[in-house]
């Protein structure tokens, strides 16, 4: 299936876009997705601990299963106001 | 979602945000605006670029209105805040809380801005006198019942 990832700030430098399309097996979780994501941007491994996630827009778990057309997005620690 | 709540890259009227809580016949209205400071940390700080994933910052507006009225019942809390590139002394951020009595407007409105520094998705991106850095403050969680009791309790201090 089909996820679109969502990186901001900081994340979104390493990275060098604020969106990415990738495959994932069916039943993936958000961390399946987090540590793909790490697998091919290694730089992105110190945010393990500090990060936080969304699935289409709603904040989520790591644990919580991803569906096919879902936008994943990772958000460093938050830093408005 | 919270006619209250906006996330807007136009400058910020802080009359707009009294006017979003309908302050006629209250009794007491409090805000607070957030200002690019000129300093931090040290470093001279030259100009912010807020960054948002907006749709989910915009939930998270939300959520810290239903929060504060849930606390203080009487309470009309509004928050606008800017997103792009913002020069020194310009506000990214209004807040409005409107109450019957002045103690639960100066609550809602300090609990609104520790909130929005604990779980709203916007980043500042800080370009200061020899480089820029993103500023990374708390994991957006907007569950953790610990940082939400600490917001209560400075709200109420």
């Amino acid at each position: 299936m089909r996820i679109t990832i969502r990186l901001f700030a900081r994340l979104r430098d390493i990275a060098g876009a604020g969106e990415l399309v990738r495959e994932a097996p069916g039943g993936a979780t958000v961390g399946a997705v987090w540590a793909g994501l790490v697998a091919e941007y290694p730089d992105l491994s110190p945010y393990e601990k500090s990060i936080s996630c969304a699935v289409n827009a709603d904040y989520s778990r790591f644990n919580a299963t991803v569906a096919d057309g879902d936008e994943v997005a990772f958000l460093p620690p938050v830093s408005g106001g | 979602m919270s006619a209250g709540t906006l996330i807007t890259s136009a400058p910020l009227d802080p009359m707009a945000v009294v006017r979003a809580v309908d302050p006629a016949g209250i009794g007491a209205v409090v805000t607070f605006l957030g200002l690019v400071r000129d300093h931090n940390l040290g470093r001279r700080v030259l100009h912010l670029e807020y960054e948002a994933y907006e749709a989910l910052a915009r939930r998270g507006l939300d959520l810290i209105v239903t929060e504060a009225t849930a606390q203080w019942p009487a309470v009309r809390l509004a928050i606008h805040h800017r997103t792009g590139r913002m020069e020194i002394g310009e506000a990214s951020v209004a807040i409005a809380a409107a109450s019957p009595h002045r103690a639960h407007a100066f609550a809602a409105a300090r609990y609104a801005i520790e909130r929005i520094k604990q779980i709203v998705p916007i980043w500042k991106h800080e370009y200061f006198e020899g480089g820029d850095v993103w500023i990374e403050g708390a994991t957006a969680d907007p569950g953790n019942s610990e940082a939400r009791e600490q917001a209560l309790k400075i709200a109420c201090a």
